[in-house]
């Protein structure tokens, strides 16, 4: 609860040191307490709508939420493509909480995403079979990020360069490259009459973690990576403090002598790299193939995910790992609800914390 | 935003989160009051379980028909059935999973999509038994002990559908439009040319295919736009083989008044105008009989293929359509089927 000078009062001098110092440590604190308020009020608000929905159906929220978190705790190859699951959603999260970080609300980890899990299997396809995993790994997350990074940067550069809005710009290209996704495997990659393209690399393979033979593999390494990486950068370095004051107040940090551009299509290559490194999970740790629609939905669900996180990596973390298990626990309970009713959960989400943040906010200023 | 206060400004964080909680807590009980507790309990017997694919149960299709046989087997061979639909891609192979833990004795997977998923777990868990509908072996995969392949020799039954559309045209040009360019698919259109020249040597069968993606079964106003062409060029009838997209040929239909023959269930339903007869795809009965085997320890590997002597292909003529279908044409059409079980008539498929 900072204390605001009375509008039409007398104009504030500077204050005191022995005000400001304090407050320079509280702030933080009461900011990191809203976010929380923030993601606790939207996820019990998410919970009470999922339970609305669930007695329309005819269902008693409590058994169903019970099955939910049973069937999936005592199975551990749900619990295990729980954790497959979040691992793609910390990375997708992690790469909308970003470009948000700076004010840009990137839609198209969906699309940026997709170009990385194309590249990726191309690459991987491309690297002769005895290739070791010393240079096939890095070589396919080179090429998912890179890919990833490709898409973001049109989204950042015509942000910067044209004030094309990034919603916008995000949300077309998630259309174009999905479509050209489907026109390279239908050229060059399904093989015949299947979906499904040509196996990667062995060396590019990650392996499984072998938790009751579920998807879960090692590319969870590379998301703890990441999110240890944004993490420093945005709290440690100089970068991250100036890409948040550009979100914050972009006018502010132009009058620094910040260049807004600049730190934008930055943000946006790094928001696409992260969204493209997902791809690690679906190609080189899962399917170790194209695939039509592999991971599918993550990078929208990553929308999600960052808002629920709060935009901080490790709230993103948590996020993805809550989102992940909702979307296992829906193959628990599919035979009690209807599968629209999970599919809509993450919407719910959105909606609730969008809902949350100037709620809490007014209170706040209250 | 100063206008519009959803909450008192004496309603603190804190205060929000307690309400919000209650609100739960109330729904939990009232839900747990109005809704009778329905707890599903392990029976003995034969554990049969099915995964849907995408389009899930209610795809008034492929799914369905799956979804009624795994009805019927629960209801009439007193199994206990559990069935799963997916959301996602990648939760089909760990619904499989759950299912074989779970150590059921029979476990469905509904459409070709599901091949490589099998055919891992089917060697994961050699004890479990394994079944998928259109099921074709991957590249160097072998038969596997544990999995069956339901297919169906849909060109038998297209082949009949050709005889009818051959024997009602009048302008003798009739139509085909197939979904995804696959092998698959193209066997319909065989059958169906084959069935057409039968019975009307003189015939022409205009054909053609919406895509060569998954798309292509889900399109239908391309489907509208392939049919308003073969209409044109003088076709009175057209068989479709391309899910969704059928709905575009029959919406050509009704505009036109024209007739057209559905796919895989009875599609009289989409345009009761125009729809002549449907080519059906039995996929329950494909279910009930695999089932049936597991029951009488007789399940084998390897590919079974369900054509009209098993009852797995066929047509509908009933009185819904009798008076686009005559009496004499079923008759003529049921003579062409026996003369197929008796392998008189060789369908060909490619």
């Amino acid at each position: 609860m900072t204390a605001r000078p009375a509008p039409g009062g007398a104009a504030p001098g500077p204050d005191p040191l022995w005000v400001r110092l304090p407050q320079a440590f509280r702030i933080p604190f009461s900011g990191m307490r809203r976010e929380i308020a923030t993601a606790v009020i939207g996820l019990l608000a998410s919970i009470a709508i999922g339970s609305v929905l669930m007695l329309i159906a005819g269902k008693a929220p409590g058994q169903v939420w019970w099955a939910m978190l049973s069937g999936t705790v005592s199975d551990p190859s749900l619990l295990g493509q729980a954790l497959y699951k979040a691992t793609g959603l910390a990375l997708t999260g992690l790469a909308v909480a970003l470009a948000l970080d700076a004010g840009l609300f990137n839609i198209g980890a969906e699309g940026q995403l997709t170009a990385g899990v194309v590249v990726c299997a191309l690459v991987g396809t491309a690297l002769p079979a005895a290739t070791p995993a010393a240079i096939a790994v890095p070589v396919c997350l080179i090429a998912a990020a890179a890919a990833g990074a490709l898409i973001g940067s049109v989204i950042g550069v015509m942000k910067a360069a044209r004030g094309a809005h990034e919603v916008i710009t995000s949300f077309m290209l998630n259309a174009i490259v999905s479509g050209l996704a489907l026109f390279l495997g239908n050229r060059v990659m399904f093989r015949n009459g299947t979906t499904t393209g040509a196996p990667i690399a062995p060396g590019a393979e990650l392996p499984h973690l072998g938790i009751g033979g579920s998807s879960a593999n090692a590319s969870i390494l590379v998301a703890v990576l990441a999110v240890a990486v944004v993490w420093w950068l945005r709290a440690r370095s100089t970068w991250g403090r100036t890409w948040r004051a550009v979100g914050q107040s972009p006018d502010a940090a132009r009058t620094t002598g910040t260049s807004i551009g600049k730190v934008q299509v930055l943000v946006m290559i790094g928001s696409g790299a992260l969204a493209g490194l997902a791809a690690a999970n679906f190609v080189m740790g899962n399917k170790h193939a194209f695939e039509e629609g592999l991971g599918r939905g993550t990078g929208f669900t990553g929308v999600a995910v960052a808002l629920l996180g709060r935009m901080h990596p490790v709230g993103v973390v948590i996020a993805a790992l809550l989102l992940g298990f909702l979307s296992s626990g829906g193959v628990a309970v599919s035979d009690v609800v209807p599968k629209e009713l999970v599919e809509m959960l993450p919407g719910v989400v959105v909606l609730a914390v969008a809902a949350a943040v100037p709620l809490v906010r007014r209170m706040e200023a209250a | 935003m100063q206008g519009f206060r959803l909450l008192s400004p004496a309603v603190t964080a804190r205060r929000l989160i307690g309400i919000l909680l209650a609100i739960n807590a109330l729904l939990l009980g009232v839900g747990a009051v109005i809704v009778p507790s329905s707890a599903r309990e392990q029976g003995k017997g034969v554990h049969v379980g099915l995964v849907f694919d995408i389009g899930g149960k209610n795809d008034k299709s492929f799914n369905e028909a799956a979804w009624r046989g795994l009805m019927r087997a629960q209801a009439e061979l007193g199994v206990e059935t559990r069935f799963i639909e997916p959301t996602e891609g990648s939760d089909r192979e760990s619904a499989l999973r759950t299912l074989a833990t779970k150590k059921f004795d029979l476990i469905i997977g509904v459409g070709f999509i599901f091949g490589p998923d099998l055919e891992r777990l089917a060697r994961q868990f050699p004890d479990v038994k394994f079944a998928g509908i259109d099921y074709s072996p991957s590249e160097g995969v072998g038969t596997l002990p544990n999995l069956a392949g339901l297919r169906f020799r849909e060109h038998e039954g297209s082949f009949l559908v050709g005889a009818i559309a051959g024997l009602v045209t009048r302008t003798k040009v009739v139509g085909f439009v197939g979904g995804m360019k696959i092998p698959l698919i193209h066997k319909f259109e065989v059958g169906y040319a084959a069935g057409v020249h039968r019975v009307c040597p003189a015939c022409r069968v205009v054909a053609a295919y919406a895509g060569t993606e998954p798309k292509a079964f889900a399109d239908p106003s391309l489907g509208q736009e392939l049919a308003a062409a073969q209409y044109g060029q003088g076709a009175d009838i057209i068989f479709h083989a391309s899910g969704k997209t059928g709905d575009g040929v029959f919406a050509a239909a009704r505009q036109r008044g024209a007739r057209a023959i559905g796919v895989d269930s009875d599609q009289f339903d989409a345009a009761p105008c125009c729809v002549v007869t449907s080519m059906v795809k039995r996929v329950d009965v494909a279910v009930v009989d695999i089932v049936k085997d597991v029951i009488a320890g007789k399940f084998r590997g390897g590919i079974h293929e369900l054509g009209l002597a098993e009852h797995g292909v066929g047509f509908v003529a009933d009185e819904r359509n009798r008076s686009m279908l005559p009496i004499d044409v079923v008759e003529k059409v049921n003579a062409l089927a026996e003369q197929i079980i008796a392998g008189k008539i060789r369908v060909p498929s490619e």
